[in-house]
C-alpha cells in the first residue's frame, strides 16, 4: 500500500516562567530538566534569558517577588503538553506561559545562519 | 447690553491616529509591559478604543497582550491594593 512519507514538522515557542524566590538556587536543575524535555521531542533550546528577581504586580503564593526566566525553543507539536505537565507539578515554578511564535519552523535555518 | 451676543464655542474634535500604525517600530508584545502601561488607567482597566485612538486590529492585539502580561504579574488586574 502507498504510504505518505512522514514529514517532520517543527514549531517554535517561547515560554516565560517565574521561579519561587526562595528556590532560585535550584534554577540550574530546572534548566536541565527543561532542556531534557525539549530534546526528548527532537527539539532544542534556542535562547535562555534571565530577567532576574523582579517585583510582582500582585502577590502570588503570598510572595511579592519572583525570578523571571524567558526561554525560546522548538520541537514537535506535542511538546507544550509535556512542558505544561512539568510546570504544573513542579513546586519551584509559580507561574508560566507558553506562546507559539511560528507554526512551521525549519531548524536547518539556524545552522546556516 | 445690546452688543453682547453669546457666541457658542465650537469644539473641533481632533482625529486621533493609531500609535502602532503611525510608528511600526513599536513592538506590541506582552513582554513590552512598559509600553502597555500607557493603555491602562490608574485602576488597571484597559482603555477604550475611543480613548486610545487605536485601530481595530491593533486594539485587538493590545488587549490580548495586556491580558497575557496580567497572567505573568507584569501588569495588575486591579491597582487598588498597593504592595509595599
Amino acid at each position: 500500500m502507498f504510504e505518505f512519507p512522514k514529514a517532520k514538522r517543527f514549531r517554535k515557542w517561547e515560554s516565560l516562567f517565574i521561579i519561587h524566590p526562595e528556590k532560585v538556587d535550584e534554577k540550574e536543575v530546572i534548566f536541565e530538566k527543561l532542556k531534557q524535555l525539549i530534546q526528548n521531542k527532537e527539539g532544542d533550546l534556542l535562547k535562555l534569558e534571565e530577567w532576574g528577581l523582579k517585583k510582582l504586580a500582585y502577590p502570588i503564593q503570598k510572595k511579592k517577588q519572583g525570578y523571571y526566566v524567558l526561554a525560546e525553543f522548538y520541537g514537535r507539536a506535542d511538546l507544550p503538553q509535556e512542558l505544561e505537565n512539568f510546570f504544573r507539578i513542579d513546586e519551584r515554578i509559580m507561574r508560566f506561559i507558553i506562546i507559539k511564535l511560528e507554526d512551521r519552523f525549519n531548524p536547518s535555518e539556524i545552522q546556516s545562519l | 447690553m445690546e452688543n453682547s451676543v453669546t457666541i457658542k464655542k465650537r469644539y473641533f474634535p481632533r482625529k486621533k491616529v493609531c500609535r502602532f500604525c503611525a510608528d511600526p517600530s513599536l513592538v506590541l508584545d506582552y513582554k513590552n509591559y512598559e509600553l502597555l502601561k500607557n493603555f491602562i488607567n490608574e485602576k488597571g482597566m484597559i482603555l477604550h478604543r475611543r480613548q486610545t485612538g487605536n485601530c481595530a486590529y491593533h486594539q485587538r492585539k493590545l488587549t490580548t497582550a495586556i491580558k497575557q502580561a496580567r497572567i505573568m504579574a507584569l501588569l495588575p488586574f486591579t491597582a487598588d491594593l498597593e504592595i509595599e
